[in-house]
């Protein structure tokens, strides 16, 4: 069985600076893929690079979705393949009502879209309750559930998240990543990129870490989690020296 | 009551000369919204149409009524290639650098409008004399203008129905406030650009089409209006359509108090006079939509 998404030594370049160092993954359909790593290791430029919104990037390497690359390939045209990215930050329309939202991001297809839209507002009631608003006027935690939901509206097999979990209250970012976990349920693929790691941990069937631009562990999500160096770094179970950040620069580059 | 009895008159005035202001700043306003760029050319895109609608009557002898159609498919098609051909083509744009690529737009359109058709002012032959109209309370108002109104309010009209309730309409408005997301959705972004091109060199060749009988058909005809367009444009708020038509009447009605009452030589000045006053007391136009970017 071929991967859904693929990437092998994949290299991305911002001007002279390397983001992605040679960085391999395959994701199977079916599960919640989470990416685990520092500010600055790359996460975000990973899911930027798979869906082309990186002009001339990836340098190297090879992308697949479902068997065929999409290296190259128009962000739009990617969008339409059947990824759905949810950006850092939400970035809904802000002065669109909600329910403009949601139809925007159906705007790739040409069936009926209300079975979908009855799903979205069953999954986030609140959204339901402020359709007409514009989305600029909704809270950071409705804005991010309708980022989620307007993501969805295409049908995609593969969900990606930037950082859902930024910027929300804790009890919020339950109530996400509950919800994630429902629609993983129901059939969406699910890769997310996350600094909450215990959050993305507890939600995630398998996780990676990774560090300057490449991808250092790969295991089942209760593996990482029992990894001393994750609980130490990204968990902060080891104690005290590792509160500060200096130390943990220091260890982290046993890694490279 | 002399004074005070012209009043219906130059307002209605006013606001025929201003449904034609409306409709460019409507076309700038299209452009505008959806790729930040003010078009400089509107002005001259409109000349061009409204000579091909004349050598079509003038020179082929079509009627009217198919002349008008096959010069807004002559505009429409203007406006796309010129995004294709022009806009697209640059390579990391700034928006200041695609400003000064629809100057030289401009400059090419004229360029040639001058060289094919010469510089000699000439009529647009219309089933219509200028000086027939109805009075209503003692107001003269010419069949010509009470057609600039009415072809302005249907377009103003269909335009507002079409953004806000047409999925191309929705792609247009979400490629306007975020590109990168639209892209997102599936949104082809680059063809919705050229389609805001092409809609909005449609709007403004209607209203060059509207110009041209009024004045006579020259290279020069659409300068002050596509200027006072503009300012009707700066005046609305850049980003909003009602905001564009209400800038528009107002440039016009004002313009013609100010010629009636005032001093017919400097109506010109009004606009400007207008934007300066705006960008003062109210930079974000009296009907724009401000969303702060929060950090």
């Amino acid at each position: 069985m071929t991967a859904l998404l693929a990437l092998a030594n994949v290299d991305t370049y911002y001007g002279p600076i390397q983001a992605l160092r040679g960085a391999s993954l395959a994701i199977d359909a079916g599960g919640i893929v989470a990416v685990l790593g520092a500010n600055g290791a790359g996460k975000t430029t990973l899911l930027k690079t798979v869906m082309g919104l990186l002009d001339d990037q990836p340098d190297k390497g090879s992308i697949d979705f479902d068997g065929a690359s999409i290296v190259g390939a128009q962000t739009e045209e990617i969008a339409r393949r059947g990824i759905a990215y949810v950006p850092e930050g939400r970035e809904v329309f802000r002065e669109l009502t909600v329910l403009e939202n949601l139809q925007a991001g159906a705007f790739s297809r040409r069936d009926d879209t209300a079975a979908d839209l009855a799903r979205m507002f069953g999954y986030f009631p609140r959204l339901m309750e402020r359709r007409d608003q514009s989305a600029g006027t909704l809270s950071g935690g409705e804005q991010q559930m309708l980022a989620i939901a307007r993501a969805l509206m295409s049908r995609p097999r593969l969900l990606m998240l930037d950082e859902p979990s930024l910027g929300l209250s804790p009890l919020l970012v339950q109530e996400i990543f509950a919800i994630l976990r429902t629609i993983n349920g129901d059939g969406v693929t699910i890769f997310l990129v996350e600094q909450n790691a215990r959050m993305a941990l507890s939600v995630a069937d398998r996780a990676l870490v990774m560090e300057h631009g490449r991808f250092v562990l790969d295991g089942s999500a209760a593996e990482i989690a029992a990894d001393p160096d994750v609980q130490e770094f990204y968990l902060g179970i080891a104690g005290e020296e590792s509160v500060k950040g200096y130390r943990r620069y220091r260890r982290k580059k046993r890694w490279r | 009551m002399e004074f005070l009895g012209a009043l219906p008159q130059v307002m209605f005035s006013g606001i025929a000369a201003g449904a034609v202001y409306a409709l460019l700043a409507l076309a700038m306003v299209i452009i505008y919204r959806t790729t930040e760029v003010l078009n400089f050319a509107q002005g001259d895109m409109a000349m061009m149409t409204t000579y091909v609608a004349l050598a079509m009557i003038v020179g082929s002898g079509l009627p009217l009524y198919a002349a008008v159609p096959l010069a807004l498919a002559f505009a429409a098609g203007l406006g796309a290639f010129a995004e294709f051909a022009c806009l697209r083509r640059a390579k990391e744009p700034s928006v200041l650098g695609l400003i000064i690529i629809t100057l030289g737009i401009e400059m090419i359109v004229f360029g040639f409008a001058s060289w094919k058709w010469g510089g000699e002012p000439r009529d647009m032959p219309i089933p219509l004399s200028p000086y027939d109209g109805i009075t209503a309370g003692g107001v003269i108002m010419s069949y010509l203008e009470l057609i600039t109104i009415a072809v302005a309010a249907l377009t103003i009209g269909a335009l507002f129905l079409f953004l806000n309730r047409s999925k191309a309409g929705l792609a247009m408005r979400a490629t306007q406030q975020n590109r990168a997301v639209a892209r997102l959705m599936g949104i082809r972004v680059r063809r919705v650009e050229m389609f805001a091109w092409a809609l909005a060199a449609v709007v403004g060749g209607i209203a060059g089409l509207l110009v041209g009988p009024a004045t006579t058909v020259e290279p020069y005809m659409m300068w002050e209006p596509m200027m006072k367009g503009f300012a009707a444009a700066v005046l609305g708020g850049m980003t909003s359509l009602p905001g564009a038509a209400l800038g528009g009447a107002i440039i016009g009605i004002v313009e013609n108090l100010f010629g009636y009452y005032v001093s017919t030589a400097f109506k010109s000045v009004v606009p400007f006079a207008a934007i300066l006053l705006m960008l003062t007391v109210k930079p974000s136009g009296l009907l724009a939509r401000h969303y702060v970017k929060k950090v």
